[in-house]
Formats: C-alpha cells, sequence, structure tokens
C-alpha cells in the first residue's frame, strides 16, 4: 500500500498534470534524441512550448490540423523516432479518431498520443473543448495503452513510461491545478493500480482528478465510521484485473470515480471486470450522459456530480445493495 | 546490385504484374481491379528502376506509402515480383489467415510500410517519414500514392500544406489521376480539377506526365529527385481499368472482381499488348 501526502487533504493547493506532462518532456528532450513533440498551435495550453524553447529542432508545430498531426507523428515512428502528439483530448481523439485507429493502432506504431484539457473542469470554454469520452473511445482500440494521471507527477511518470515502453498510447491530463497526492517513491508502474487507503467496508476505485476527491471521501466516512479502501487507477487500460477483483472480494461494494462519462468509461472498465468475476454491487460517480457547459471549474465539477460527496452518496447507495 | 530495366523491360513487367494482380483479385472473389491497373506502370517504374529498394528492412531504403490502399492487389503483386515474399501467395489474397489483408496492413507481407485503406490518411504518413529522414541526413525518399478522387478527403491539403511548409523535397506523391470513383466521375461526383493547378498553389513542384507512357514514368520520377526546397507531386494521367477493353473507363471496375471467363478475356488481351509492344520497342 502506498501512502498519499496526508497534508494535501482540505488543500487546493497543486499542479495541472499537463505541467507535469512537459516536466517529463524536457528530462526526455536531454536523454533520449529520438524524442519529437507535435502539436497542433496548442503549444502553450498543452506546455509543449517548454520543449519548444529546449529542443526546437524536435519540435514540429503541425498547425491547426489534427488529423495530419497523427499521420506526421505516424511518419516519425516508421524512421525510429518517439513522437508525441499534443493537444486538447477532444480534438485529438475525436478529429482524429480513424487516424488513430487505422495509421497508428492498426499499425501498432510508437505513437503517444496527449489528450491535454481532460474532462468538465476545463470550465468555461463549454462542452465543446471539455474532453468526456476520450478515455472510453481510446480504450476500445486494440493495442492501445490508455493512462489517466491523478497528479502532476504521475503525469510526469506517466509520460517517461510511455516513452521507455513500445506501442500506442494515450495519456490524458488535465487544465487546472489538482493537489499533489502522490511523491517521487510513488510506484508507477503501467498496468498496476495503486492502494491509497485500506478499508473492508466498500471500494472506492478512482481515477485521474477524481483520486484526490476519493481521498477527500474516504476520510469523511471515516469519521462516520465506515472504512474505504481507495484504489487509484491511473491505468484505464490494460486495468489491474488482479487489485480490482481482490477488492470486490475482501469489500463486497465498489463505487467508480472519474471525471469522464460513465457510459465507456473507467467505470466500465472496473464492472467488464468485475461482472465476469466476481460481481459486486456497484456505482457509478462521473458524467451521465450529457455534455458539459461553461462555468468555472468548481461550479462545474459540482453541477456534474464529480465531488466527493458524490462518492459519498455513492457510497452509501451501494453499501444498502451489500449482500 | 540489381541490373536496371530498360523502358521495354518495365512495360512488359507491368503487363505480367497486371495480369498478376488481376489472377489474385478473381481468386479473391473481391478487390479493386480499376485502379491496380491505373497505377500500375508508374508504381511498376518506381519499384523496379526508380525508387532504392534492395530489401524490405533496409535502413536507408525509399520508403513508399500506398494512401490509396485498396488497390493491394498491385501492391503485393509488385512485392512478390520484388521476391519479398512467394508469389505463389498472392493466390491467397483476402482469405482468412492470409498475409494478404483486402487493404493493407503494416509488415505484412513484407514490404508494406503501414497500413493504409481508410482514404487521405497516407501522404501525412510520407510527410513525417521525410521530415525524420532529413533530420537524420539519411538519403531516404518518401513516395506516396493517392488516387484523384482520394483527393477530395480534407486531410490531403492538410499534408500538401506540411509538405511545402515544411520545404520535403525528399518528398513525393503520386497522384492516379484515372478520373474515377466509385459513383462516377470525380468531375462529376466532386469536382477536384484542376489538380495539377490546385497542387502548384500549395507550392508544389508540379510534373503532369500520361501515366501509361513507362518513358514519362521514368522521367518523371528522375526529375522530382532533382527538385529542390519543396517536394513534387506526379500527376499521372491515367485510365481506369488500364489495359482491358471492357475495364476502361468503367466505374463500376472500382471495386469488382472479374468472373473466370472475364479474366481469361482480359489476360489475353494484356498478352496481345504485350506482343504489339515487342514489335515497336521505344
Amino acid at each position: 500500500m502506498a501512502t498519499p501526502h496526508k497534508d494535501v487533504l482540505g488543500t487546493l493547493e497543486g499542479k495541472a498534470t499537463r505541467f507535469g506532462y512537459s516536466d517529463a518532456l524536457l528530462m526526455l528532450g536531454a536523454s533520449d534524441p529520438r524524442v519529437f513533440v507535435l502539436d497542433a498551435d496548442l503549444a502553450k495550453s498543452t506546455t509543449t512550448e517548454r520543449f519548444k524553447a529546449a529542443y526546437p529542432d524536435r519540435f514540429i508545430d503541425c498547425g491547426i490540423a489534427e488529423q495530419d498531426m497523427v499521420g506526421i507523428a505516424a511518419g516519425l515512428s516508421l524512421m525510429g523516432k518517439i513522437p508525441f502528439t499534443s493537444t486538447y483530448g477532444t480534438f485529438m481523439v475525436n478529429r482524429a479518431l480513424d487516424q488513430i485507429r487505422v495509421t497508428v493502432a492498426y499499425a501498432e506504431l510508437n505513437v503517444k498520443i496527449i489528450g491535454a484539457h481532460g474532462g468538465i473542469s476545463v470550465g468555461p470554454d463549454g462542452a465543446t473543448h471539455q474532453a468526456l469520452e476520450d478515455l472510453g473511445t481510446m480504450r476500445m482500440l486494440p493495442h492501445m495503452t490508455v493512462i489517466n494521471p491523478c497528479d502532476a507527477i504521475e503525469a510526469r511518470k506517466a509520460t517517461l513510461a510511455v516513452a521507455a515502453m513500445q506501442g500506442p498510447t494515450f495519456i490524458r491530463l488535465g487544465r487546472e491545478p489538482v493537489p499533489i497526492v502522490t511523491d517521487d517513491d510513488t510506484p508507477f508502474v503501467i498496468g498496476r493500480g495503486i492502494t491509497f487507503e485500506d478499508g473492508d467496508d466498500v471500494t472506492i476505485a478512482a481515477t485521474g482528478s477524481m483520486v484526490y476527491e476519493a481521498l477527500l471521501a474516504h476520510e469523511e466516512l471515516a469519521r462516520a465510521g465506515i472504512h474505504a479502501r481507495v484504489l487509484a487507477v491511473h491505468t484505464i487500460k490494460p486495468i489491474d484485473r488482479d487489485l480490482l477483483v481482490q477488492a470486490a472480494r475482501e469489500t463486497g461494494a465498489v463505487v467508480t470515480a472519474e471525471e469522464h462519462q460513465v457510459m465507456g468509461g473507467f467505470g466500465s472498465a472496473v464492472a467488464e471486470v468485475l461482472v465476469q468475476e466476481c460481481p459486486v454491487p456497484m456505482e457509478f460517480v462521473g458524467v451521465h450522459d450529457r455534455f458539459g457547459e461553461s462555468g468555472t471549474p468548481d461550479e462545474l465539477l459540482t453541477a456534474f456530480g464529480c465531488r466527493h460527496t458524490d462518492i459519498e452518496a455513492a457510497v452509501s447507495r451501494v453499501m444498502k445493495r451489500k449482500r | 546490385m540489381e541490373t536496371t530495366l530498360s523502358i521495354p523491360e518495365l512495360r512488359r513487367l507491368a503487363t505480367e504484374v497486371r495480369k498478376d494482380a488481376l489472377r489474385s483479385i478473381t481468386a479473391a472473389g473481391s478487390g479493386h481491379p480499376g485502379g491496380s491497373l491505373s497505377a500500375a506502370d508508374i508504381m511498376t517504374a518506381l519499384y523496379f528502376r526508380c525508387a532504392n529498394l534492395p530489401s524490405p528492412t533496409d535502413p536507408d531504403r525509399d520508403r513508399i506509402f500506398w494512401s490509396k490502399g485498396h488497390i493491394a492487389p498491385l501492391l503485393y503483386t509488385l512485392l512478390a515480383y520484388k521476391g519479398f515474399f512467394p508469389k505463389e501467395e498472392l493466390m491467397t489474397l483476402r482469405r482468412f489467415g492470409s498475409r494478404l489483408q483486402g487493404h493493407p496492413k503494416k509488415g505484412s507481407p513484407p514490404g508494406v510500410e503501414t497500413s493504409t485503406g481508410s482514404l487521405g490518411q497516407g501522404l501525412s504518413v510520407a510527410v513525417g517519414c521525410a521530415y525524420a529522414a532529413r533530420y537524420d541526413r539519411l538519403p531516404v525518399r518518401s513516395y506516396c500514392l493517392t488516387g484523384d478522387g482520394e483527393l477530395q478527403e480534407g486531410q490531403i491539403w492538410e499534408a500538401l500544406m506540411a509538405g511545402a511548409h515544411f520545404q520535403l523535397d525528399n518528398l513525393c506523391a503520386i497522384i492516379d489521376n484515372n478520373g474515377l470513383q466509385i459513383d462516377g466521375k470525380c468531375s462529376e461526383v466532386m469536382c477536384i480539377d484542376d489538380v495539377g493547378a490546385r497542387l502548384r498553389a500549395f507550392n508544389w513542384h508540379v510534373i503532369s506526365i500520361d501515366g501509361h507512357d513507362m518513358g514519362q514514368c521514368v522521367d518523371a520520377l528522375e526529375e522530382a529527385k532533382t527538385v529542390k526546397g519543396r517536394p513534387t507531386a506526379i500527376v499521372a494521367h491515367t485510365i481506369k481499368g488500364k489495359g482491358v477493353s471492357f475495364m476502361e473507363n468503367v466505374a463500376g471496375w472500382h471495386g469488382k472482381a472479374p468472373t473466370q471467363a472475364e479474366l481469361e478475356q482480359a489476360l489475353a488481351e494484356l498478352d496481345a499488348q504485350e506482343e504489339a509492344n515487342d514489335g515497336n520497342p521505344a
């Protein structure tokens, strides 16, 4: 079991995962000459401008042409480069889906696809810019590894990890700062979830920004005498079957939490495992089949049911259904 | 070291390639004869004379991307004739378990540079390949074959912009300009004329040729190697179904296999043309 940073609970200080991404890119730029970074006119937002400043000859701005960017990355990878394509998640995954499917995933190319600005917390830009289907869409593609880091440190580790592996990968990043809940010593292995809190009454399996909310929920539930196990699951695919099955077996009820559509997303991935191997009552916290809208991140996270209070309510519902 | 094939030799080879592509489509019972025949001459010139392709794994080999992946029968036949896999395997086209998928899959068989089939995607890949080759100062040239109907895909124009913007003179697009697409004439379905003028407007070096004149095919591919500071597009004016009378300029032969009787007739016509050609060496 790993220990989360206790100090951060209840604070809102943190760092956006997109900066963890470019922290790693700077390290990779220095350590691996094969690493190229591509952007589609959003280098400031995705934070790849930091790589551009340091390694301009390995940065390619493709202009506002996401489909072309994916193809160019594919061509680079065929010549032995390790390209990272970066833009907002919704433009990356939705606009360039066929390119990701046929050119990258089918050919099993070593292209690292980055979707920034994931989730409802993108805020005032509204529905068009809030990626809420990215994880589900990407996890349906054969050969694709899908990672959703919970904080900037994990985003840094995820970026380094995908550079070290062969094959297509997707990483989701967020726009807003999120509290740091891991540290340099927290283990990061692709495909392995992390147990942050032990407990036998219920399991809260959370991914991305919802890990912090799950830890808040854990504290609140503990006050009421409910001992929740908290799993932080950064890899949506391949998902950590053993960890999930063991948690379901030992706690008898599972709540999933994601800043994403619950249809086809992380919760679905968890359910696909549990329904086969250890069916238990489940509840799904996340966005329920609706588009986002404009507002502050705080307003939206509350309005769209992505708060620790939503997790607590889900825990209360699911525990009533425990056998 | 391969010997350089002469123009008449290339022409004869293109006829044999056409015949085997048609045999494989007939055996499969489905496939795309029209475009396989229209692009046969220039792609034979590329694979057997103008491109550096000693083996499918040579790191310095030229890369050839088939954006119009549906004419896989032509691609496979050329690769078999290169000796990259056994010719007998051509008759397994589109069968379950075959390496010869209906549309190309990377490395299957050796020599298929990447997966294509959803139109409009290959030129971007060729741009990325050319970019990397230049960065690494490799002698690699990056080629991409597209159709003319395929130019209706928006991504093609993104890639055309990028190729010119990055001044990739090791990049060459070959447009198999046969004028037909599934639903009819390109000019009637969604007009992309004048292709050459549009490409020039995107700052590409454009060479327009008769895509069935082997000498012009070779000359254009060689000229492209000399262009500096921008990519080249060869607009090969071709005839869909070229070489088989009942297929020529008939949109219906885009994606339909001949019957055995039709195949026999097609092979006889191609043989007759070859004999006629042998009587009149260029």
